[in-house]
């Protein structure tokens, strides 16, 4: 460790201002950062601070979502064995799985954060951890047969134009990885939309082998296929075709519960969510025009994007609503507006994805009102305490 | 944290020196009414304030008035005056509160320079001389780290608090509000009388006088309400019951590397050298005037602070730490549970003055909010502090808080914002926006 941090001492002048490597001087603080906690002490406020840095809370993040990433490979090799009819066991699935994803989070990361360290670069910032959650949130939310290309493009338009042309990692106003995804959804439809069978290794035309469709629960409840839903229990554990880390919903809830435990999701936001969700599917039961509007909650919160949405994305601190209250409405009308558009707009089965990114467009707002408010109740309590002084 | 003081009582010595720190007030520019060389005794005038000049400041010791000490620009940093082996006062003479009327207490305060230690919120200054309060508030416990306990530092002067409760009621016309700890049964301040008691109850900033004001009325835009230290409460009630102005105090000296943590009697004021002893063990050692949350950094050449009734010694945090942020964290405190240390609540911990990151743009949210007591908003008043737009900071309640009701939003902030320098530059940045 001594000499590790002697050489990392030795070659610091070099990156610094006039140095030889003066132009990547935030990479190596990067790399630096990484190695060691800065030994930089507090000068002014407080004295001492808490042991807790962004990198810490990126990294549980990270952690938190392993279940999901874990579970995910297993499942895609689970799923392509299904399809070609054999079954091996779950050390080969998971492998099977691991070689296909793991170019995606490859692709994923280094895209991102080149992207990161060149801007940090440029405005002589240390580079931000921001990309840290990101960067694996991206491929949990990809098909896996997803072209790497797409991948690439998708988080380098998201990193530039969702993250950094706003100013970088705290500023955002959408969460970029579903960005990244929207962008995807958008430019490149036929490899996303969900139609066709996520399943690697499969292109459209061999779907129907062994009678396999391979199309996802959501794609199935959209075209009103309501008898070839997979059953709740399958839902649950995850063993249905569909993005790498949403098929789970125990590991979504294991990482859910990392979160909350430490503290670092927001337990109100992920409720608010899942109470609107139901509030809004039990409308729809009520009026039961169509199949889809007569699913009952809980099959909508197993479906699809919702759970993955509620516990990884709503809750991203910078793009969700930052007040209190402001996060209970926040997170409702979230779970709201994803099954609204579930069930009335079926060109788009994701519904959680476009709910989410609608809700960071009025999370200010919600905050706004949130403010205004407490800005009345000041006012309010103004002329009551002056009617008492003046008589005096 | 560890290094609480034991109970016990160090008796007073006389330190060698003493100082005023004109940079321990806000808007106070000092102009000497004293000359290198002059005698002074205990309750003479030092100097007056360029901005008020009825404001005086009084010497805390009888000795001999030295060079005083500039910074930047001439600015005069300290005026130390070298005491005398005996302490010599002025004389107020006896007075009798019940007779004296709020403008009698008012010029005797002024006069003994003993009204520099009455301060005001907004703004967290010293009040003007000819200023009338809504209110007058004492807190009578400190809830931050290693803080010391009141209760048993005023156990044997609670007749001289009792009388600075009583001219400063009479002072404001009406009964002074004090903020006690509500977790003791025993509190010697139960039976203080022309006083109103509040009991508060809770961790961290409970005690701290801005928390206790919102929680009783809060401050509007227009109104001010002074507050004071209870230790120079019982030194307002020595000056009118016996007419001098005594500045001994008794203090804590607390941290982990204190030595012997104990409680010590001594002058406002004094020089450090000559009160702790700092093992030279070639360690880097911090010694806070204050607490870790508010004080300010001095070194063994330096004085106590003016305001301060605690000195906390703690080791600089100047290493580097080996990818510390992946590391499980069972020694490490924090207010979150991002470490396993949360397992293990009650732990004491040796805290430094290592930020443990580097500085961010705002990214989670909810923080401040679990730890600071108002229906306030922190961010959004943060915020505007730092947009500069007056007009959201009145409006988002910059008038009740002081820096010092911000202290655990610095002390919990994932990216490490300096929440409680911005919130005195908002606060001076209103001020002159506002006179």
């Amino acid at each position: 460790m001594k000499g590790l941090r002697k050489y990392i001492d030795s070659i610091k002048p070099k990156f610094r201002k006039g140095g030889r490597f003066a132009k990547l001087e935030s990479t190596f603080e990067a790399f630096e950062t990484f190695l060691f906690v800065p030994k930089k002490v507090t000068s002014s406020g407080s004295h001492i601070r808490d042991s807790v840095d962004l990198k810490r809370t990126m990294i549980i993040v990270v952690v938190a979502l392993m279940p999901a990433l874990i579970f995910g490979m297993w499942n895609v090799g689970y799923q392509f064995h299904k399809a070609m009819g054999t079954s091996v066991s779950i050390l080969a699935d998971f492998w099977f799985g691991f070689q296909a994803v793991l170019p995606i989070i490859v692709v994923s990361y280094v895209t991102g954060l080149a992207i990161e360290f060149i801007s940090a670069q440029i405005r002589h910032h240390e580079v931000n951890e921001g990309f840290l959650v990101t960067g694996m949130l991206i491929p949990l939310i990809m098909p896996v047969n997803i072209p790497l290309w797409v991948v690439a493009v998708g988080t380098a338009f998201a990193v530039i134009f969702v993250k950094e042309v706003f100013g970088g990692t705290g500023m955002n106003i959408f969460n970029p990885a579903l960005v990244a995804r929207a962008f995807i959804f958008f430019a490149y439809p036929s490899e996303i939309s969900g139609d066709s069978p996520w399943i690697f290794g499969f292109d459209n035309n061999l779907s129907g082998v062994d009678g396999i469709t391979g199309a996802t629960a959501l794609s199935q409840a959209a075209a009103g296929h309501l008898e070839s839903l997979p059953s709740l229990s399958d839902m649950f554990f995850g063993f249905i075709p569909g993005s790498i880390g949403e098929t789970s919903k125990l590991a979504i809830l294991l990482g859910a519960l990392i979160l909350i435990i430490t503290g670092v999701g927001s337990l109100r936001i992920m409720l608010s969510t899942i109470a609107g969700g139901v509030f809004m599917t039990l409308i729809f039961n009520l009026i039961g025009a169509n199949n889809y509007m007569q699913i009952d909650p809980l099959t909508q919160l197993m479906m699809g994007g919702f759970m993955f949405g509620t516990v990884f994305m709503a809750t991203d601190p910078v793009t969700s609503s930052q007040t209190a209250s402001g996060k209970i409405v926040y997170g409702f009308l979230i779970g709201v507006f994803a099954i609204l558009v579930r069930v009335f707009n079926p060109a788009y089965p994701e519904g959680m994805m476009l709910s989410i990114l609608l809700m960071n467009t009025f999370a200010p707002l919600i905050d706004h009102v949130v403010v205004q408010n407490n800005i009345r109740k000041r006012l309010k309590r103004l002329p009551k305490i002056n009617t008492n002084v003046e008589p005096k | 944290m560890k290094g609480s003081a034991a109970k016990a009582t160090k008796a007073f010595s006389m330190p060698e020196y003493v100082a005023i720190k004109p940079a321990d007030f806000n808007n106070v520019l000092p102009r000497l009414m004293v000359n290198p060389g002059d005698r002074v005794k205990a309750g003479t005038p030092l100097f007056k304030n360029k901005y008020d000049e009825r404001l005086v400041f009084t010497s805390p010791v009888s000795g001999v008035v030295m060079e005083p000490v500039r910074g930047d620009k001439r600015l005069i940093m300290e005026i130390p005056v070298k005491a005398d082996k005996n302490l010599v006062y002025e004389e107020f003479g006896h007075h009798d509160i019940s007779s004296m009327n709020a403008e009698d207490v008012r010029l005797l305060l002024i006069k003994s320079g003993l009204w520099t230690y009455i301060r005001q919120r907004p703004y967290d200054l010293i009040p003007a001389v000819d200023a009338t309060p809504r209110d007058i508030h004492v807190s009578t416990f400190d809830s931050s780290p290693l803080a010391p306990d009141y209760n048993y530092l005023l156990k044997d002067k609670l007749v001289f608090f009792q009388a600075g409760i009583d001219a400063l009621a009479r002072l404001c016309g009406k009964k002074v509000h004090l903020g006690l700890d509500g977790s003791t049964d025993n509190n010697i301040f139960s039976p203080v009388k022309n006083a109103e008691l509040h009991y508060f109850k809770g961790p961290h900033p409970a005690g701290n006088v801005g928390v206790q004001i919102h929680h009783t009325i809060p401050i509007n835009k227009g109104e001010s309400v002074w507050y004071l230290n209870p230790q120079d409460v019982a030194m307002i009630g020595k000056l009118f019951v016996d007419g001098i102005y005594d500045a001994r105090r008794t203090i804590a000296l607390t941290g982990p590397e204190a030595g012997k943590p104990a409680y010590m009697e001594v002058l406002a004021g004094s020089k450090l050298k000559t009160l702790v002893e700092i093992p030279d063990q070639g360690q880097h050692l911090r010694i806070i005037s204050g607490n870790v949350l508010t004080g300010d950094i001095v070194s063994t050449e330096g004085y106590l602070g003016y305001y301060h009734h605690q000195l906390t010694i703690i080791s600089e945090g100047d290493y580097h730490e080996f990818i510390g942020w992946a590391m499980p964290g069972f020694k490490k405190f924090s207010n979150s549970r991002l470490f396993f240390s949360w397992l293990f609540p009650g732990k004491k911990y040796d805290f430094d003055t290592n930020y443990h990151g580097g500085h961010r743009p705002l990214v989670m949210t909810g923080q401040y909010e679990k730890v600071f007591p108002f229906t306030i908003l922190p961010v959004y008043l943060v915020k505007a502090i730092l947009a500069q737009d007056i007009e959201k900071m009145e409006q988002l309640g910059i008038y009740e808080v002081a820096p010092e009701d911000f202290a655990l939003c610095d002390y919990v902030c994932t990216s490490k914002t300096e929440v409680q320098q911005i919130v005195r530059e908002g606060l001076e940045m209103l001020r002159k926006e506002m006179s």
